[in-house]
């Protein structure tokens, strides 16, 4: 299989094809739909590689992203994503909001 | 914990003795009698935001929004003349809803040259003229130069647009807005064209969403979580200064930024992006800040929390900005909308940093959108079982009991008015 992520981040390639979402809207998706356990392995593997994987995407033009820089980008945006139900509520969903919904309409590309 | 100063006073509440201390009713958020009363009285009489001008950026650039409380879509239109106006999304022929796709509850954007009406092809340029009729021979006495669209009152402050359904405004929207609002004239909104939309359909009266996020006293009790549980020391939250004029608030807060805490105040994911619950550590330079920013002059200065009547809030953290808006669809549900705007990123690394501000202002809305409808049933009941008619306030919750106040005056006033006609 190629590669989705820059040769460096070779070590977070398991999950990238799961996490490398371009859109809000998928990546709660995505959160909501996986298990703790899974969450917590991606997490474990991407936090302490965040502050090089944010290096190494920086040293790009944000206009002209190569594709697997791109994809890294996405992951961190999944790191952002998830990181709070490891952080703070140890679980997918924001405690007491089983009748809320906030959906997000607009975002910047990329 | 850092003590602010009152009014001589004593509190901020007592500095506006209008609004008394009394334990205050919520029958206003759950009466659907009351809810009939706001549409006329304050919907159908209050400037109303609906967008921004970089919404409507080309001529011919359009947008429509949907206005449940006062019965109405509206299309919002840059003309070809360079004006921004307002109409009624409505066909004069036979009623037909004008500029919708797929699905005619749904709001639309885009751009044209006309409008044109999907039914029998009426079409209209967008100063709202009627242009062309099909076989207009077959009509009877058709006036085209008095069958135009309806239009509805326009007007734009700050690049924000309003829209006023009354036939005849009682106020400009300068006037409307009054100085406190005004005189954030020249803040660099017109720069922060990166942005954040956020929807949900909430179920609580639209005032009791405003109300919590127009009050701090519920964030160590609600959302203990914004610093994590090692430094979770319990205390409550003062707010630095509170100012009304009109119908519209403020309240300012002040204190260390959360970036020059000790690091175990922020999370690992706020320490690798430099951003989180108050945004980018380091938002841009906004150069001179305008009068109406921080006019408590707070030291060391938060976030300015400005809520203007009826519905919508914006909250400025100097260099971004977030904005709300609270459109009643029932007396018991709202549609929100959020807007994280942001100067648009010129780096990845400032990218991230506006994604990690918009990431936790989901966490956090989302815990507020829940509480409320908890907030809603249980005061549903109240009511209902007549159990509780008043409920206490306190200094820290001014705004809530100026707002619930406005809003029962405007209400007054508009009976008293035509009751008088």
């Amino acid at each position: 299989m190629t590669a989705l992520l820059p040769a460096a981040f070779a070590g977070l390639e398991p999950f990238a094809a799961a996490w490398c979402l371009p859109t809000e809207a998928e990546r709660y998706a995505k959160r909501l739909a996986t298990p703790m356990s899974d969450i917590q392995a991606f997490y474990d593997a991407a936090t302490p590689r965040a502050e090089a994987a944010l290096a190494h995407c920086d040293a790009y033009p944000l206009d002209d992203l190569p594709e697997d820089v791109l994809h890294l980008m996405h992951l961190l945006y999944s790191l952002v994503a998830i990181s709070f139900c490891v952080e703070a509520w140890s679980q997918q969903r924001v405690p007491d909001t089983g009748a809320a919904a906030l959906d997000c309409l607009i975002e910047p590309v990329p | 914990m850092a003590r602010w100063p009152k009014p001589p006073e004593g509190s901020w509440t007592e500095h506006y003795p209008e609004l008394g201390t009394a334990p205050i009713s919520f029958e206003d958020s759950v009466s659907p009698e009351f809810y009939e009363l706001e549409r006329e009285a304050i919907f159908k009489r209050a400037w109303l935001n609906v967008g921004r001008v970089e919404q409507l950026p080309r001529k011919g650039s359009y947008f429509t929004k949907e206005i449940e409380v006062a019965d109405t879509s509206l299309v919002i239109v840059h003309g070809l003349d360079g004006q921004i106006r307002a109409f009624h999304n409505m066909c004069r022929h036979r009623g037909n809803k004008l500029m919708w796709n797929d699905f005619p509850r749904e709001e639309t954007s885009g751009t044209c040259r006309q409008f044109t009406c999907k039914y029998h092809g009426w079409r209209y340029d967008l100063q709202g003229r009627l242009n062309f009729v099909q076989q207009e021979g077959e009509f009877f006495d058709l006036d085209k130069d008095a069958t135009g669209l309806a239009p509805v009152h326009c007007e734009v402050w700050s690049g924000f647009v309003f829209v006023n359904l009354a036939p005849e405004p009682e106020q400009t929207l300068t006037e409307f807005l009054g100085p406190m609002i005004t005189d954030l004239d020249g803040y660099p909104f017109d720069k922060m064209t990166e942005r954040y939309v956020f929807q949900g359909d909430n179920h609580s009266n639209w005032k009791l969403f405003a109300d919590a996020f127009q009050e701090y006293y519920h964030v160590p009790s609600l959302h203990p979580q914004q610093v994590p549980a090692p430094v979770r020391t319990g205390a409550g939250f003062e707010c630095a200064h509170f100012q009304l004029d009109g119908p519209h608030r403020l309240v300012s807060t002040g204190g260390a930024r959360r970036w020059t805490l000790p690091p175990e105040y922020m999370y690992p994911i706020e320490r690798t992006t430099r951003s989180g619950l108050v945004g980018p550590w380091e938002s841009p330079d906004i150069g001179e800040p305008p009068p109406g920013l921080n006019p408590g002059k707070i030291d060391p200065w938060g976030i300015d929390n400005f809520q203007i009547f009826p519905n919508v809030e914006i909250l400025i953290y100097r260099g971004w900005y977030l904005m709300y808006r609270y459109w009643p669809t029932s007396p018991g549900s709202h549609r929100f909308e959020g807007m994280l705007c942001f100067q648009p990123a010129t780096t990845v690394r400032e990218r991230i940093e506006h994604e990690v501000a918009a990431v936790v202002f989901k966490e956090f809305a989302l815990q507020d959108a829940g509480m409320l409808t908890g907030t809603q049933t249980a005061l549903e009941s109240a009511y209902a079982n007549k159990i509780i008619e008043g409920f206490p306030v306190n200094d820290q919750e001014v705004l809530v009991r100026h707002f619930h106040h406005v809003v029962a005056a405007w209400v007054r006033d508009h009976q008293r008015k035509a009751a008088a006609s």
